[in-house]
């Protein structure tokens, strides 16, 4: 009888256990083993050819032309990174600072600033490629209106400013993100601490360095490797506003879209090979792992310290 | 709160603390002007014709003009999109929270050779960059023959859903207490019907959580489509965006309209549950 109800309970755990094993065995883990193993074969289109070792890292890496195709993106990757850590990291954390006040108004700016993370990548990428339209958009019509014509600028159309132009339109879109955590990182902070703070000093900025900034040190890892994580993902935003080959002139090329255009081709070559998109796959996926767990290493120390 | 505040402000100096407080007040106020005007110019520009819209891109529009919604509702294939959007999402939502609960209750309730190598298993999805093994993904659906199918996007967006639902749900459900299922053990309740009248009524608050970290990702979602999905009748909202704003790109009006059409959805379901949203969209950032 007991064994009889044991083998009914075991079943009943796998019944429940399997199917949504089943899920993320074959539609994550085995994916992504297998772009390990594409990356050495030749492709034929969709066909798998012979087993070429490190062909494909070595074309990618060092052959041209396309070694300085992913040397541009991959530095315009980082560049997004660094001033997306400013833009968006950093204007979210002057930000939290504020709401956390709980000054009049805070619950509707703490609503107003999350609103554009719920949108859709592509609505946002839209929007701000029709507001940035050289002639007709919102952005260049009030810079002629309020006196700045040097402000009216063609922003997607030229090569010196179309990356800036779609980082800011991120930063628009997810700042949000980081405010709130590192807000919720604010509000943990035990009040005697803080008014411990009061007592010794006046200042704000001493408040912020040795107190604020210190305590919310989870929050920093979380959306830091958050970030960094997303910056070496970057897709939608420059396929919507610059287009696939990261015009102009692959100014706003990225190692998306460079990856997406190999293994799938673009409108001028429907060239693909999944060969080369491969490694470039996991050339992104070891760099975004190793560099993600160092900066959590890194940080996870920082914040045992304090 | 307002006793230490007054010992601040005598400390302090009431002058210095307003011009700090009206410092971060300015940057709040300005900080959400820019982040609500471009949602406000579109929602006007989707009222106005193209002549409007260059003129007088910020005054208010008449509301009444609904031709370019119109024009939208019966002349582009918008309507089947956001069909499309609310089948898909819909499908994937139900077998997330399903099978993220059913994976989580097992972990969470049973104690079993594995438990936690599976719960492992779980987490590790939770921080693989699944967009990178797109090759291999459009192979596999491909070889199953669902290429050109909805069923690709639900399977995928399931897989991902995944790892974050067991995770919310097994911490939550471990937390539940004891006495309740033992009780209705003893009265001799076989452990499906356990799970679903006992325990299943409890753990609906992390439901929710689950549902809407999961939700709007899926929702938003643009490349999974992108690569899986070619027939026009079977896109979703954000992929069917970009087809619709190829085909209007000289009628501004039309434009606006579609992103706002597109927009509405999510903004007023995040109007009316902004407080679920944040907690919801945040949880896995906050421990």
């Amino acid at each position: 009888m007991a064994r009889l109800r044991l083998t009914g309970r075991g079943m009943w755990i796998t019944a429940l256990i399997v199917p949504p094993l089943a899920f993320v065995a074959l539609f994550i883990v085995y994916p992504i083993i297998s772009a390990f193993a594409y990356a050495f074969y030749d492709w034929q289109g969709l066909l798998r050819g012979d087993f070429v070792w490190f062909d494909n890292f070595h074309k990618v890496l060092f052959v041209e032309p396309y070694a300085s195709w992913t040397r541009n993106a991959f530095t315009h990757n980082i560049m997004v990174f660094f001033a997306l850590m400013v833009l968006q990291n950093g204007v979210g954390f002057l930000l939290a600072y504020a709401l956390w006040r709980e000054l009049p108004g805070a619950r509707f700016h703490r609503i107003a600033v999350f609103l554009p993370v719920v949108l859709s990548t592509i609505i946002v990428g839209y929007l701000w490629k029709l507001f940035l339209h050289p002639l007709f958009g919102v952005v260049n019509q009030s810079a002629r209106a309020i006196g700045l014509p040097w402000l009216a600028q063609p922003w997607l159309g030229q090569d010196s400013t179309a990356l800036w132009a779609l980082i800011f339109a991120n930063a628009w879109h997810m700042v949000g993100f980081p405010t709130l955590v590192f807000l919720a990182g604010m509000q943990r902070i035990p009040t005697e601490i803080l008014d411990a703070v009061r007592m010794e000093t006046q200042s704000e900025w001493v408040k912020i360095r040795k107190i604020v900034w210190p305590l919310v040190a989870p929050s920093a890892t979380v959306v830091f490797v958050l970030l960094f994580v997303g910056a070496f993902n970057w897709f939608e935003l420059p396929y919507i506003m610059a287009g696939l080959d990261g015009s102009p002139y692959g100014s706003t090329d990225v190692l998306g879209l460079y990856f997406y255009r190999t293994a799938f081709g673009n409108v001028s070559s429907g060239q693909q090979d999944f060969g080369l998109g491969s490694a470039l796959a996991v050339l992104i996926f070891v760099f975004i792992a190793a560099v993600a767990s160092v900066i959590t290493v890194r940080l996870r120390a920082r914040e045992i310290q304090v | 709160m307002s006793a230490t505040a007054t010992t601040y402000y005598d400390r302090k100096g009431i002058i210095g603390t307003l011009g700090r407080d009206g410092l971060l007040q300015i940057i709040l106020v300005a900080n959400t002007f820019i982040m609500l005007a471009p949602i406000i110019i579109m929602i006007f520009s989707a009222f106005k014709s193209n002549m409007e819209i260059f003129q007088a891109p910020f005054a208010l529009p008449d509301f009444g003009n609904v031709g370019n919604f119109v024009k939208i509702w019966t002349q582009t294939n918008f309507v089947r999109y956001l069909f499309n959007s609310f089948l898909v999402t819909g499908s994937s939502m139900v077998l997330i929270l399903t099978l993220g609960t059913m994976a989580a209750y097992a972990i969470a309730r049973y104690q079993f050779f594995g438990a936690s190598f599976i719960l492992m298993f779980f987490i590790a999805g939770l921080t693989l960059p699944l967009k990178l093994a797109i090759i291999p993904l459009f192979m596999l659906m491909r070889d199953i023959g669902i290429l050109n199918n909805q069923l690709s996007l639900i399977f995928v967006y399931t897989a991902m859903g995944l790892p974050t639902t067991v995770f919310i749900m097994t911490g939550f459900i471990r937390t539940l207490p004891n006495e309740l299922e033992d009780a209705a053990r003893m009265d001799g309740a076989s452990e499906a019907r356990i799970m679903w009248s006992v325990m299943l009524p409890l753990v609906r608050p992390a439901m929710v959580i689950a549902g809407i970290q999961n939700v709007v990702p899926i929702w938003n979602d643009f490349f999974f489509p992108l690569v899986f999905i070619q027939n026009d009748d079977l896109k979703t909202l954000p992929q069917g965006l970009t087809t619709f704003m190829g085909e209007y790109n000289t009628d501004w009006g039309v434009l606006f309209s579609g992103l706002t059409l597109s927009a509405a959805p999510i903004i007023l379901i995040y109007i009316v549950l902004s407080r679920q949203f944040i907690s919801g969209m945040t949880s896995g950032a906050i421990k």
